[in-house]
């Protein structure tokens, strides 16, 4: 790993005493942690101990009853998923949320809506600066589309694909919109080891080469160990570890934690 | 009788090919507006998974508006945009006062929601304009002329020509437009649509205006032929055997199956309508679509659903 162009800045986003609950499911409880600028930091814990609902919180789609969200230094109490879009957050699902009727290019165009400012009546017009506009963002999507090496898919309806290439897709359309924080939720489940292999080489590359801060859960140990730089660790909607990848393996709490011990 | 209803047609049909293929023609022209009217239909139910009630309502609205301020003096051009300005303003209202109280709501309670709209709009149209029936005349010329014996009429010409140029234009824009991409990973999924910041409501306030375009262009055809009044809103009723049979989600599916009920009714209305004493058209479409789904329950064009077990 290059040193020099993966150093890890100052804050981008921080999370603070975030409180969130579903009737009486406490999901989140006063879970606070940071993400710095350029890293890349690995949520981990067991099933339904709030991983998810964590990046939900972040990008605007749960709203915590309790706490607050600063991205780039701007302190929120809820997050909206368009302003999260706006300011430059990305983001992949558990369960794989594409557009299954459009084609694999159309999938990655639809992350550059916000690129896209022309008006609607130009568009409408299809002519002028919205057809040159169109052009540029395409040409952009066809990099991402090099970059993932899925050209062979490129016109495919993407309900047609695999499991594997499905979420290799769903990254490309957070890619597309050149993101400053990149939130992937599990990126490699259910993929066989060369697909996760292929995976991990995308995530460190886009990291190492457009400097972008990645979030990422995952249940792979030895996935988290390589490539992450930081791990904050949950169970049962607390924060129970938040260090280095050697610390937190080392940690007794999240050992028994995942071995169902309880820690006295 | 069973050569009445299963011979005898066929043999008129083969007897007089020119009289048969003008009554094909008139029913693809009136294929055409059902076509539109399924459409719109069809866009709003994609983007916003509401049943839209009050689509044909829409088509009256837009027509009474458009003759409405023609009556008033002013000049058909300068009517035409206005309507255009109104149907969008519309739009907005309709997101303002109830899509975006009623995001996240069941279905049924939009499409109730809908059924109210109809009764606003339809009241609002006729406090405004007057209930009597109106003449819509544009200045399409209505002659008549024959092409190897088959007499056609340039209006139903014209009609058929915008309807399918407004098809086209939709079209182009929803496949290879910003806004039109929008428009299908909404229809396609909310929370990925919303991820990737395409904003909600302007996606609604744009399908509702796009279904009130399309409900003008019909509204237009319908209205100079039958004249505008109440019973213009019942044209719904003719894009429901073509949703059965399109299916709720296609667009070509809306446009296919719009022409289809269109022939298949003015065919069996002149071939078997005297069978049955006449005026088979009303409910022919229905039967049509019913029967259709027997053999083919996924519609015209939808995928065959498997049941996962
Ligand atoms: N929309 C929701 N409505 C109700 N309960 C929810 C909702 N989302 C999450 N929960 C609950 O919150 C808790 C945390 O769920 P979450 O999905 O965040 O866990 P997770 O750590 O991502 O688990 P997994 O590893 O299985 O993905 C669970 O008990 C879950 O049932
Ligand atoms: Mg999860």
């Amino acid at each position: 790993m290059t040193e020099n162009t993966r150093k890890i800045g100052n804050t981008l986003l921080r999370v603070d005493d975030i409180t969130l609950s579903f009737g009486g499911v406490h999901a989140l409880n006063g879970v606070s942690f940071e993400i710095k600028e350029h890293e890349i930091l690995a949520i981990i814990g067991p099933n339904g101990a709030g991983k998810s609902s964590m990046l939900n919180v972040i990008n605007g789609f749960y709203h915590p009853q309790k706490g607050t969200i600063a991205f780039e230094g701007r302190e929120r109490k809820r997050m909206r998923p368009h302003v999260a879009a706006e300011q430059g957050i990305a983001r992949t699902f558990q369960n794989i949320a594409l557009f299954k009727g459009m084609s694999t290019l159309d999938n990655i165009m639809t992350g550059r809506m916000l690129k896209m400012k022309r008006s609607f009546l130009w568009q409408a017009l299809y002519w002028g600066p919205a057809l040159k506009e169109e052009i540029e963002n395409r040409e952009f999507c066809e990099k991402v589309i090099d970059f993932l090496e899925i050209q062979a898919i490129r016109k495919t309806p993407v309900g047609k694909l695999p499991y594997g290439l499905q979420k290799r897709v769903e990254l490309g359309r957070a890619l597309a919109a050149e993101p400053r924080l990149l939130l992937l939720d599990e990126p490699m489940a259910g993929m066989n080891v060369e697909e996760k292999e292929d995976m991990c080489r995308f995530i460190l590359d886009v990291n190492d080469e457009f400097g972008t801060t990645i979030a990422l859960i995952e249940h792979d140990m030895g996935v988290v160990m390589d490539i992450s730089d930081r791990v904050v660790v949950l169970d049962y909607g607390r924060k129970i570890a938040d260090g280095s990848p050697d610390a937190v393996r080392a940690n007794g709490e999240v050992i028994d934690a995942y071995l169902g011990v309880s820690h006295e | 009788m069973l050569y009445d209803v299963l011979i005898a047609p066929f043999l008129d049909m083969a007897d007089s090919p020119v009289f048969f293929a003008e009554v094909v023609i008139v029913g693809l022209l009136t294929g055409v507006m059902y076509s539109l009217v399924a459409l719109g239909f069809v866009l709003i139910f994609k983007a916003s998974g509401v049943f839209n009630f009050a689509q044909g309502v829409m088509v009256l609205f837009a027509a009474l508006t458009l003759v409405g301020l023609m009556e008033h003096g002013v000049p058909t051009w300068l009517a035409l945009i206005l309507t255009v300005v109104i149907m969008v303003v519309l739009a907005y209202g309709i997101e303002w006062f109830m899509l975006r109280r009623l995001v996240n709501q069941e279905g049924i309670i939009l499409f109730m929601a809908t059924i109210g709209l109809s009764f606003v709009l339809q009241g609002l149209g006729e406090t405004m304009w007057g209930s009597n029936v109106k003449a819509l005349d544009i200045g399409i010329p209505d002659a008549s002329f024959e092409v190897s014996g088959i007499l056609l009429n340039e209006f139903d010409l014209f009609a058929a020509a915008s309807g399918a140029v407004l098809v086209a234009v939709l079209a182009v824009f929803f496949h290879y437009t910003r806004i039109g991409r929008a428009l299908r990973a909404v229809a396609d999924d909310h929370q990925a649509a919303l991820s990737v910041g395409i904003p909600l409501k302007t996606i609604w306030v744009i399908v509702w205006a796009v279904a009130g375009m399309v409900g003008l262009v019909a509204g237009i055809m319908w209205g100079a032929k039958s004249g505008v009044q109440f019973s213009l809103s019942l044209i719904a009723l003719k894009a429901l055997p073509v949703l059965i049979l399109g299916g709720f989600t296609s667009v070509p599916g809306a446009i296919v199956g719009g022409l289809i009920i269109g022939v298949g009714e003015k065919v069996a209305e002149i071939y078997w309508g005297p069978l049955f004493g006449g005026a088979i058209e009303n409910w022919f479409a229905y039967v049509l679509a019913l029967v259709f789904l027997l053999f083919r329950p996924q519609g015209l064009f939808g995928e065959r659903i498997i049941e996962r077990v």
